[in-house]
């Protein structure tokens, strides 16, 4: 599996293959606070980088989910619907939210590594 | 405008609350444990607010004081006990509100609990209506503080010896601590509990007592799925000066031995409403599955007529799913019925339900 990469919309990414595996962050968690609701793209649909795949919702607020690269909805993480709360308790492990069949690979060179994102959560956060 | 801040605001600090600006001031949205945690211990144990925000308005006067209150409350305040509350409205000819209150009789005339947002307003308003006459006193030197819950009572009374024998809607003056507290049986998250109006440099003191006795601090967050769970309206959005009580589903509120003569603000407006019906009124939406439909969100029904729009929608932590307040026409007011919500440009079914969506008795008859 490759390394974890970050986008800015705070949603994290893996890849095997050339399948992608994607969630949001903890610290994407820790900003919305207690998730209740999840909304998760159609499988066989497909999204386009920086477009919208899906929802969040805490008690607060909506969120729309991005998705940090293009690709064909493959699989969806219907655990997540059933207990949103899930979310909140693993987010970058057993509470990812799709995987896509990726068209381009290059599409994740753009992404930041672990540091860079932590770096750039701290600033956005502050 | 400096952003303004309650005594408690180091103390929430301490505490790791996430702070927001309501109405002017920076009060704390939640603290580290979570809206859901907060909400829940709530319901289970007891939870602290701060709601110095909110405006304590005292009117000193007598009973030509009540004359005049008749003239602006629909309230039977002349057959209103010592140290008894009544939930009211301030409104205008119209009958639309300018906000909704507390109105306790006190020994020296009466102390009225305001919105935050609504509190200067209102005294400019009342000011004018009352004139001169009456010392009124909108007390920035006193915070408020709500203790919500079932272990409440035990809590508070091991601090401030007596408040178990209020009955819910009543307060008294109590002394602790070398201090006067007027506490009252009361609050907004649909428990038993308690209103402490005490002075500010006694108010971070006294909840640390409470939080050494077990009770915790909740934030703004759990207060409004609390108070939305027990149905309870929320000015800004449930309310406001478009909307009378008649349309809001509060006609309990207004006396019914003023209906009969009116001679209060808005008067005619509630006896026609009250006849003839609202065009729109204030019902509980339950949505199906775990949709959350928020506030502006519009209501339809099968034909894809606009018939309504949701005021108050979030999770509701106690009934473990979706729940939401909103207006709908008339027609489409009865429980039970079939309504569509849009959200994200979709539409998906709910239902009208009765409120509140989470009930406990309040304590009567304690003395």
């Amino acid at each position: 599996m490759s390394e974890v990469k970050f986008s800015k919309e705070h949603e994290w990414i893996t890849l095997e293959g050339d399948v992608a595996t994607i969630g949001i962050t903890k610290h994407a968690t820790e900003m919305l606070g207690d998730i209740v609701f999840a909304e998760l793209p159609e499988k066989g649909s497909n999204v386009e980088k920086d477009g919208t795949a899906g929802v969040v919702e805490s008690t607060k607020a909506a969120s729309d989910v991005y998705t940090p690269v293009s690709g064909e909805v493959v699989d969806t993480n219907q655990a997540i619907v059933d207990d949103p709360s899930k979310i909140n308790e693993d987010p970058e492990g057993s509470a990812w939210f799709f995987k896509l069949k990726m068209k381009d690979q290059s599409e994740m060179d753009s992404l930041m590594n672990k540091e860079e994102y932590d770096k750039f959560a701290k600033e956005s956060a502050s | 405008m400096e952003i303004k801040k309650t005594s408690l605001n180091q103390l929430h600090q301490i505490h790791k609350a996430k702070f927001v600006e309501f109405a002017g001031y920076e009060m704390p949205i939640q603290y580290s444990k979570g809206i859901i945690e907060e909400h829940k211990f709530t319901r289970t144990h007891s939870g602290i607010f701060d709601v110095s925000h909110m405006g304590q308005l005292f009117i000193y006067g007598d009973h030509s004081l009540t004359e005049e209150l008749e003239k602006i409350f629909p309230l039977d305040l002349k057959n209103l006990k010592l140290n008894s509350s009544k939930y009211s409205f301030l409104m205008n000819e119209d009958a639309g509100i300018y906000d909704d209150l507390i109105i306790t009789k006190i020994d020296e005339g009466y102390l009225i609990i305001l919105n935050a947002a609504c509190k200067d307003k209102d005294f400019e308003i009342l000011s004018n209506l009352l004139g001169t006459k009456f010392k009124m006193d909108l007390d920035n030197n006193r915070s408020l503080i709500a203790i919500q819950g079932p272990k409440s009572v035990e809590i508070l009374n091991s601090i401030v010896n007596g408040v178990d024998q209020l009955n819910f809607m009543t307060g008294n003056w109590f002394d602790s601590d070398n201090q006067k507290l007027f506490v009252t049986r009361s609050g907004y998250t649909g428990e038993d509990g308690f209103e402490i109006s005490i002075s500010n440099n006694k108010a971070e003191k006294f909840v640390l007592n409470l939080m050494k006795k077990g009770a915790q601090l909740i934030g703004l967050g759990a207060r409004d799925t609390l108070r939305l769970e027990a149905g309870l309206c929320l000015y800004g959005h449930e309310l406001d000066i478009n909307k009378t009580p008649v349309e809001a589903n509060l006609k309990w509120a207004i006396s019914k031995s003023r209906l009969s003569n009116g001679g209060f603000i808005g008067s005619q407006k509630i006896i026609n409403q009250m006849q003839d019906g609202a065009k729109q009124v204030r019902v509980g939406i339950k949505p199906e599955g775990r949709l959350i439909a928020r506030e502006k969100t519009k209501i339809f029904d099968d034909k894809d007529a606009q018939i309504g729009e949701i005021t108050s929608g979030t999770f509701g932590p106690s009934v473990n799913g979706p729940i939401a307040m909103g207006y709908v026409d008339k027609d489409f007011s009865k429980v039970d019925t079939r309504i569509l919500l849009e959200v994200r440009g979709k539409k998906y079914p709910a239902n009208v339900c009765e409120l509140p969506f989470y009930k406990k008795s309040y304590v009567k008859g304690v003395n």
